[in-house]
């Protein structure tokens, strides 16, 4: 259709494709031709022998079957001019496989989309009541979440366990949403903001945090600890050590470690501090999905109601779902 | 008349020049009654019932035959054939597979000339074109005739009614895959969705194309088997075979005329078993590659020697081995009892008695457990460690379930989780599950665990799986 010349046929690997195909094509049809007027002696033998006595005699082909070898070359031109094949030719109907993928998503959208925008009319803590949804839930997680967060949502080392009532970002709907949807980043600066405490010191502050949470530890350490925690983790974790869920430090006075609670896991964390990142799904799985995930996760046990310190905005929790979930069409 | 266009064909002189492809011939065969038409017509009956009848069959509230490929469940009377299952359809294949060797060994090529269905559907069309177009003569007059109204209202007669019955067999091709009892509202209806309809007219089509139209030229050139039987024959191998010694000189005499008197043999030339051949080949020629054994020559010949008041048999089942010495049919029979027979015959039992075996053991309960592989453990509180399976549970039966799970192979292992769930027949569910054991159980690396599950009430449905677990 729109065929270009200069970018279609230029380039020698492109020509060396071209030329090959169009001469299997076109010489498959003059052999058929040339074929169709030899002339054999019925019952002559064709020289191919096998299994020493085996040997192959001429016998003529029925014509239809000449017809179909024709067809066949018919086809290949046909299909040819309609789909890529030719080199770089796009065919007439400029089919590709990301177009046909695109296709594909676009009528699994139609036909699935309807199901799960249902739920996006309403709020997250229907929506976790629903067993539908919890079911419907419960395959997109571990279909998304699964490879991190373990298939019963429970987490692993560098990996927050989603059923229990502890939450780095915050564990309502409004948040759990806004972390699937733009994903977090968790940054620990290496030793704090001291970044000048040597070997020793770290030990000492690891078992001054330690001794908050019950674990065991030195004394004397925890004492020396105490005094440096202020300088070197307070600014984030906060003077009483009980983190911020607001920019995602962790609350070190609870028994969750997602780095695991060892004595040397800890020093390694204070020592070399950690990265930590989760993916943002927002526009990979779009608002009806991540609305489902997030009552999904919400539901798992530990998630934290919405709001209740404003009872005379009792209508606040479909308010705030609807603008959770204008989050993401803003974005584009 | 007596002068077939086929005979010139193989007296051709050697010096004749021909192309490398050939215009079909029409043949137009003669049809023949005796022993061996019959057994046809048995075969033809026998397979046809089965073929139409079997998708209409009930069982309980299903239907008893169905090949239900969207939701991949194979219904066969009270068996449920899953996905898993397909092992079978592999040994179903190498049965077939083997008996066609066992057959053919003994007696060539008894399926191509009995059950194959292109022969059986061949053998239907041609019964139809019989009755509607007449006897071989009045067929070949009709093809040279013009068109007029009576060989347009005879053609489209023919072809109707070969499209009546092809469409049938699509149709009936579809009901093993769609229950047909919806499937015939539906295609009244109109409703039929875009791939049954494919179905129903493709095969449909075919049917009528290789029954009406290709016939003989499907045996001759599409067909594979046609071309590597030769390699399960041996001189013991029972074939169709024109005693030459018996039969020739050939040529024509008058009824009740001692053939040794004028020093001819007991073949009168007559030329039936060529015009009855549906492959058009002349079996006094020896046994050749067309020849699909279906007997008609021999049911033709033998005709044709009860008039004559000469025996029967002067074309005949026989072996190679039996023309050469001169055999009787004791000796023949002796000989079907030779090494490869036995082997075959072995092999077909053993894997008959697989089959069945395995069938008759068929778990009512699948179970698979799949690590998680992402989380590899992970220390719970009290120091405990854990790993997280997903347990895929397939309730095969009929009946549904519920199922108890337990966990053993290592000391202190314990399941987290609700240890009893429920699964309905013949439907499939996942369930998380963590298993925790104390640090002190095992040392650094991977353990071998076992999940048990058992339906309650019923102990012989157990499955006793196999898992890893990781210790950090």
């Amino acid at each position: 259709m729109d065929f270009n010349f200069t970018s279609d046929l230029v380039g020698f690997w492109n020509l060396f494709v071209v030329v090959i195909v169009a001469v299997s094509v076109i010489g498959c049809g003059v052999f058929l031709w040339v074929q169709g007027s030899a002339k054999f002696k019925p019952g002559e033998v064709t020289g191919h022998v096998w299994d020493e006595t085996l040997e192959e005699y001429s016998n003529p082909l029925p014509n239809w079957w000449r017809w179909m070898f024709y067809i066949t070359v018919v086809f290949a031109i046909v299909y040819l001019a309609l789909y890529p094949g030719l080199g770089n030719n796009r065919g007439m109907f400029g089919w590709t496989m990301r177009g046909q993928y695109d296709e594909e998503m676009k009528a699994a959208e139609a036909k699935y989309g309807p199901i799960f925008n249902k739920f996006l009319q309403q709020d997250v803590m229907t929506v976790a009541a629903d067993p539908e949804a919890r079911e419907m839930g419960q395959r997109l997680f571990v279909t998304y979440c699964a490879q991190c967060h373990g298939s019963d949502a429970g987490g692993g080392p560098g990996f927050p366990n989603l059923k229990d009532n502890d939450w780095l970002w915050g564990g309502t709907p409004e948040k759990i949403k806004e972390t699937i949807t733009n994903g977090r980043m968790g940054v620990m600066t290496p030793k704090g903001t001291k970044p000048d405490m040597d070997a020793e010191q770290v030990k000492d502050v690891v078992a001054y945090v330690r001794s908050l949470s019950g674990l065991s530890h030195d004394s004397a350490r925890a004492q020396r600890g105490a005094e440096l925690y202020p300088q070197a983790c307070a600014a984030c974790h906060g003077p009483d050590a009980k983190g911020n869920p607001e920019a995602g430090y962790p609350n070190l006075t609870d028994k969750v470690w997602l780095y695991g609670s060892r004595e040397e896991t800890m020093i390694e964390t204070v020592t070399k501090g950690r990265q930590n990142q989760m993916p943002a799904f927002g526009e990979f799985l779009g608002p009806a999905k991540v609305h489902l995930l997030t009552a999904y996760v919400w539901g798992l046990g530990g998630g934290v109601k919405p709001a209740p310190a404003a009872p005379q905005q009792a209508e606040a929790a479909p308010a705030a779902a609807t603008s959770g979930e204008a989050a993401p069409a803003e974005q584009k | 008349m007596n002068q077939p266009a086929e005979k010139n064909n193989a007296a051709a002189p050697a010096e004749e020049v021909v192309t490398l492809y050939k215009s079909r011939k029409k043949i137009h065969p003669r049809s023949v009654t005796g022993r061996f038409a019959n057994w046809r017509w048995v075969f033809v009956w026998l397979t046809q019932l089965i073929y139409y009848g079997l998708p209409w069959i009930p069982w309980d509230d299903r239907q008893a035959f169905l090949l239900d490929i969207v939701n991949r469940k194979f219904y066969i009377f009270g068996l449920v054939l899953w996905p898993q299952d397909v092992f079978f359809l592999a040994i179903i294949l190498i049965i077939s597979a083997y008996s066609l060797f066992l057959f053919t060994a003994v007696a060539g090529r008894l399926w191509c000339g009995y059950t194959c269905p292109q022969t059986v559907y061949t053998e239907i069309f041609m019964w139809i074109e019989k009755m509607i177009e007449g006897e071989r003569p009045a067929r070949i007059k009709l093809d040279q005739a013009p068109m007029d109204a009576r060989k347009f209202r005879l053609r489209a007669l023919k072809y109707g009614s070969w499209a009546l019955f092809a469409w049938w067999t699509g149709f009936t091709l579809v009901g093993y895959f769609t229950p047909i009892r919806e499937l015939w509202t539906e295609f009244w209806t109109w409703n039929l969705g875009p791939w049954e309809t494919f179905w129903i007219f493709f095969y449909g089509f075919m049917t009528f194309l290789f029954a009406g139209i290709m016939r003989e030229q499907v045996c001759l050139y599409m067909c594979p088997y046609a071309r590597f039987q030769s390699v399960m024959f041996d001189p013991d191998t029972l074939v169709i075979t024109y005693d030459v010694e018996r039969g020739e000189p050939r040529g024509a005499r008058r009824k009740g005329v001692d053939p040794k008197s004028v020093g001819k043999g007991d073949c009168i030339d007559c030329g039936i078993c060529v015009q009855v051949c549906p492959t058009g080949i002349d079996i006094r020629n020896g046994l050749q590659y067309e020849c699909i054994g279906c007997a008609a020559c021999i049911d033709g010949c033998d005709e044709v020697m009860d008039k004559m008041g000469y025996p029967r048999g002067l074309i005949r089942y026989t072996t190679e081995h039996a023309m050469e010495r001169h055999w009787g049919k004791k000796e023949i029979l002796r000989h079907v009892v030779r090494p490869r027979i036995i082997v075959y015959t072995l092999i077909l039992l053993a894997i008959v008695s697989g089959l069945i075996w395995g069938i008759a053991n068929k778990p009512d309960l699948r179970v698979n457990v799949i690590r998680d592989r992402g989380v590899l453990a992970r220390e719970v509180e009290g120091g405990l460690v854990e790993n997280i399976y997903r347990l895929q549970v397939m309730n095969v039966s009929e009946q549904p379930h519920r199922y108890r799970i337990t966990v053993s192979g290592l000391d202190g292992i314990q399941l987290e989780g609700e240890p009893v769930l429920e699964v309905e027949p013949a439907t499939t569910k996942s369930f998380s599950y963590a298993v925790r054991v104390p640090p002190e159980a095992a040392p650094k690396g991977s353990h071998t665990i076992y999940f048990d599950v058992k339906a309650e009430g019923n102990e012989k449905i157990a499955v006793h799986e196999k898992a890893t677990f990781l210790m950090p």
